[in-house]
């Protein structure tokens, strides 16, 4: 069919499950969305054979007869970029779920749309050109102040370069008001789309030396990752990996939030959605959901979509990147999007990999892992002009059958990554959260980070944590064997090694995410408890050495002071710990004296 | 599935059977249906069984067949359509009645005059509709009560194991479930699955004892009725309490068993299919399918009414990895589940607590809920028995001597605990018994091993205890 006489359409041949076959065509592309049957639900092309496509379809598909229409759209998926984004709830092909509602009720319907972006809701621009100017894709052609504490930059999209003829005067216009005009006729608005399938182009990739702070201790502690960086979360069910989700994207350090809830619980978005616009953004002050993007697509709603969702969020983040922010995406959970890609596969009767996966799964996620970093970004250079960058991070949830980690997607992921942090059912069971294994868990980032925290983290952070580790490693050593000759065995020396592994353990790595004052640890008290823990040991193991019975100081009421450290909030921390060394030190002495008269 | 229009292109009869092999019949050509439709297959003799497309290319189109395929013929099987989809009749008449694992009456009465017939197979709920679940259901179990709050609108499974006593843990929270401080009472729908006669009249017995036969809706399908109704059953009975707690305002808890046969019956129909199978020969979609029975649970804002499930399953070998316990696990809020030894010391709910969970317990409890320390309060307990669990394990191996003081008193504070804490019997316990039990538990351990509680609180409950205390 020539162009020219409207869109490619053709008819259904075939319809199982998610996938569908249509004939007649032929001119259509891999990628592109096409609009199935009198309903009209959105599909995406995903194999071409001569005249007939078929489509995985992001809709029920139940109640189509053969022969409906297929017409394709011309476009692959993709996603509008504008200001708006922010505070909004889409589900996995970018509609707004509010909108939904307004249209179909409290259940989603079939066949609908809804447009992504506020068409008539007008944003005060500020212009930042000049006519005249050279522009190509990434300058700013203006700021919108998106959110009461979040300026927009509205850009020239990427791979549009020109002299601007006109740019429009300051003033509140709607996204799809021209704002500017090249001198070869291309007019710019506020949006613009992007193929979600395609990572958006940025200047080069930078080194990772600033860390992604979570405010959980073990995990900025013992496994930090950087910003920019990538890690993923596995662990059977029942571990919390949502709340582990949940909490980094309520109190870390990135800018933005995109939130991807793929193939996951319905209740657990509703949380959210009750919590976030309640929370505060730790850092404007303004209300957490003023800094999010959600990204919706639960475990009932069609299985195509998941795909799509996880992409989706990650476009969405790399627009912000490029706009010059910290953008941070959680990604809850990555084994449905794999579990997505094996039912069509398999309904396109490909050949099965590993545990009946796709053979490209591993491809798929490199590439998807990839499109995180630390960038610069694209703009034109001028001199004297400072580069803009920008970091997309990423935390991926990864839900093994059985809790089994030798599986593919739990295997594929860990070598793209480069933070493993694994949840542990047994810790999970004893109410040890986050139950983050610290003998599993590796962050390659440490060394790269380690220059940051010397400068920027209190003093002795790397030294203490090093110490940390060493402890545990040592007190797994000795529950060996404890296990086989039971705990009398053991000198007192080793068994006050025990008795610190458990107060690190206890004290330092678990933290109440339901607590108000440890929910979220500063860098101030992740490592005062760390240190208090250490001082304890050292102080009991001194006075160990000066013929003090075990007895005595386990059962000193100083113990539970120094466990109770925990206990305290972030502000002000610093202060009390201060006071309880004193008073420990005080106690030892004490001690000592005692055995010594 | 209830009859609906009799126009004339429904009656048409084609003569297009092909292939027959298991539960499927292919016919030759796919376009006549739409998929999902249920047709109806006449046999020479004028029996008429039904059957579901579930997938059509234009050379054929695949169709389960709901009573088994034994008896049909290619040469004399007409096919004709009976309905768009499969369909469920709703109404608030069918309070108090009995339907079959398809939804055709079985109790000898009228068939229900429909107020409205619903697709069984529904839509996804909202995600921005949903009301965040969070008013505390009272079940007067202990384990559940103070450990694994179960709250409206959650879907909270048992895993049980086969021998294990799972319906009677149901059947106890079903009796016994209440809002506090609030009368009104549940609408149970119970949708039953592959349950042998001896289990079902188990159920159906202690509704009517406990007076709750009218207010029950039940849909079974027993053991010995076609495998592949089973796929519907669950579907059925959701679909109407939906209807009933989202139309027309009901409390509803759906107790649903056994998850297991139902996806027995999945794998059957994959494996005729020729599928790839995944882990154990169930399809790979199965997370898929279950989540769209369990995530019909929940609450919808601006709505009186909720839905909250226990779906019971049966652990294959007691082994919880297994593809059913763990796909169920990902998806529903928390998981309940049995063990086998403390069923052999005759603890009652033998409830082994370490994996237990519930997720939407934060939700329930607390200040003006329960009381503010609750979640303190369970936690204290749950490290504690973790702790006396491996205790317990390590003297095995050690022998008791060879442990230190305190461990000691975790051993005797976890041997207590079960026996008085989990094994309540049949009785109902309120909240405050079982917190009262708790604080007295929780004497048998030194105060300063009490670190998860707040220090004001331990002066103000902890009083030391010991063993001779509980007789």
């Amino acid at each position: 069919m020539a162009e020219n006489e409207g869109p490619i359409t053709g008819k259904l041949v075939r319809i199982s499950g998610p996938m569908i076959a249509a004939d007649d065509m032929l001119g259509v592309s891999m990628g592109e969305i096409v609009r199935v049957g009198k309903m009209g639900l959105m599909g995406e092309v995903i194999r071409i054979d001569g005249e007939t496509a078929f489509a995985q379809v992001y809709e029920d598909t139940s109640g189509m007869y053969l022969g409906e229409p297929v017409v394709a759209q011309g476009d692959p998926l993709s996603v509008e970029l504008g200001p708006g984004l922010l505070t909004q709830t889409y589900d996995g092909i970018q509609r707004p779920l509010h909108l939904l509602k307004e249209s179909s009720g409290d259940f989603i319907g079939r066949g609908l749309s809804a447009d992504p972006l506020d068409y008539s809701k007008k944003w005060t621009f500020t212009p930042k050109v000049t006519v005249g100017q050279e522009v190509s894709g990434g300058d700013v052609l203006g700021t919108v102040p998106e959110t009461e504490h979040l300026d927009h930059f509205v850009m020239v999209p990427p791979l549009v370069s020109g002299k601007i003829k006109t740019i429009i005067a300051a003033g509140d216009y709607t996204v799809n008001e021209q704002i500017a005009e090249l001198e070869d006729g291309t007019v710019l608005t506020m949006t613009h789309k992007w193929p979600v399938k395609r990572a958006r182009p940025f200047k080069k990739k930078l080194a990772s030396t600033e860390p992604f702070i979570t405010g959980q201790r073990v995990l900025d502690s013992f496994f930090p990752i950087a910003l920019g960086g990538s890690a993923i979360v596995p662990g059977g069910f029942g571990t919390g990996k949502t709340v582990v989700e949940h909490q980094i994207s309520k109190y870390c350090n990135a800018e933005i939030i995109i939130y991807v809830g793929c193939g996951e619980r319905g209740n657990e978005m509703a949380d959210v959605l009750d919590e976030f616009p309640n929370l505060t953004d730790p850092k404007t002050g303004g209300p957490l959901m003023n800094r999010t993007v959600l990204v919706v697509n639960t475990s009932n709603m069609p299985v195509a979509a998941r795909e799509a969702s996880v992409y989706t969020g990650i476009t969405l983040g790399e627009y912000y990147r490029d706009q010059g922010y910290s953008v941070a995406m959680m990604a809850d959970s990555t084994s449905r999007w794999a579990e997505a890609l094996r039912e069509i596969s398999s309904r396109l009767e490909e050949m099965p990999g590993e545990e009946g996966y796709p053979t490209y799964l591993s491809a798929r996620t490199a590439e998807f892992y990839e499109r995180t970093g630390r960038i610069a970004c694209i703009e034109s250079e001028d001199e004297g002009k400072e580069q803009r960058t920008g970091s997309l991070t990423l935390v991926g949830a990864v839900s093994p059958p059985g809790g089994d980690f030798s599986e593919p997607v739990t295997q594929n992921s860990m070598r793209v990554s480069g933070g493993f942090w694994a949840l542990d059912a047994k810790l999970a069971y004893s109410r040890h959260y986050p139950s983050v294994n610290w003998n599993q868990s590796f962050s390659l980032y440490f060394h790269d980070l380690d220059p940051w925290f010397r400068e920027h983290a209190p003093a002795g952070w790397t030294e203490r944590r090093q110490q940390g580790v060493d402890m545990l490693q040592k007190d797994t050593e000795l529950q060996e064997i404890v296990q086989l000759v039971g705990p009398d065995a053991l000198q007192d020396a080793e068994r006050l090694i025990l008795e610190a592994a458990r107060m690190i353990k206890e004290v330092f790595l678990q933290q109440n995410a339901f607590s108000d004052d440890d929910a979220y640890s500063s860098l101030d008290k992740t490592h005062g408890l760390l240190d208090a823990v250490l001082t304890f040991y050292e102080e009991c193991q001194a006075a160990l050495g000066r013929d003090v019975q075990l007895e005595t100081i386990l059962g000193h009421p100083i113990r539970e002071e120094v466990a109770r450290l925990r206990e305290l909030n972030s502000d002000g921390f610093v202060a009390k710990k201060d006071a309880v060394m004193e008073q420990l030190k005080a106690a030892m002495q004490k001690l000592v004296e005692d055995a010594a008269a | 599935m209830t009859e609906t229009a009799d126009s004339d292109m429904l009656q048409k009869e084609y003569w297009d059977l092909s292939y027959i092999t298991g539960p499927l019949v292919f016919l030759k050509n796919g376009g006549r249906f739409p998929t999902g439709a249920i047709l109806d297959l006449t046999m020479d003799n004028g029996q008429i069984r039904q059957g579901q497309v579930l997938e059509a290319t234009t050379s054929h189109a695949v169709v389960q067949i709901l009573q088994g395929t034994q008896g049909i013929d290619i040469k004399g099987t007409a096919v004709s359509l009976r309905n768009e989809s499969a369909r469920v009749a709703c109404s608030t008449d069918v309070i108090g009645r009995s339907f079959s694992g398809t939804g055709e009456p079985i109790d000898g009465l009228a068939p229900i005059v429909a107020d409205e017939e619903r697709d069984i197979v529904g839509e996804a709920i909202n995600p921005v509709s949903r009301d965040k679940p969070n008013d505390f259901i009272e079940t007067g179990v202990s384990v559940i009560d103070g450990f694994n709050t179960l709250v409206r609108g959650q879907k909270l499974p048992v895993f049980s194991g086969s021998g294990l006593p799972a319906n009677e843990l149901a059947n106890m929270i079903v009796q016994q479930a209440q809002v506090r401080g609030d009368d009104e009472e549940f609408v149970v729908v119970f949708g039953a699955m592959g349950l042998t006669a001896r289990e079902a009249n188990y159920f159906l017995n202690s509704f009517e004892e406990g007076g709750q036969g009218s207010r029950v809706v039940s849909f079974i399908n027993k053991a010995d009725d076609p495998a592949i109704e089973r796929l519907f059953t669950p579907r059925c009975a959701l679909t109407v309490a939906e209807y009933l707690a989202f139309t027309k305002g009901y409390q509803v808890l759906v107790v649903l068993t056994d998850m297991t046969s139902y996806c027995e019956a999945l794998r059957q129909i994959s494996s005729a299919r020729e599928e790839i199978p995944g882990r154990r020969g169930y399809p790979g979609y199965m997370y898929t399918d279950l989540s769209t029975i369990y995530e019909r649970a929940g609450r919808i804002i601006g709505q009186k009414g909720s839905l909250t499930q226990i779906p019971i399953l049966t652990m294959p070998d007691d082994d919880i990895t297994h593809p059913i316990p763990d796909l169920t696990g990902y998806i529903t809020e928390g998981q309940i589940v049995l063990g086998r030894s403390l069923h052999r010391q005759n603890i009652f709910p033998p409830v082994d607590l370490l994996p237990c969970l519930s997720r939407l317990m934060n939700n329930g409890i607390g200040e003006g809920k329960t009381e503010e320390w609750h979640r303190d309060w369970s936690n204290q307990l749950y490290a504690s028995y973790a702790r006396g669990r491996d205790v317990r394990k390590l003297m095995a191996i050690v022998g008791e001597d060879a442990l230190t003081e305190v461990d000691k008193r975790y051993l005797a504070f976890t041997i207590q605990f079960e026996a008085d804490m989990v094994g309540q019997g049949d009785t109902r316990r309120t909240l405050e018994e079982t917190f009262a039990l708790g604080w007295k538990l929780m004497g048998l351990l030194p105060k300063s091993e009490l670190t998860r509680v707040d220090r004001e609180l331990v002066e103000e409950k902890y009083t030391e205890t010991n063993v001779e205390d509980f007789s």
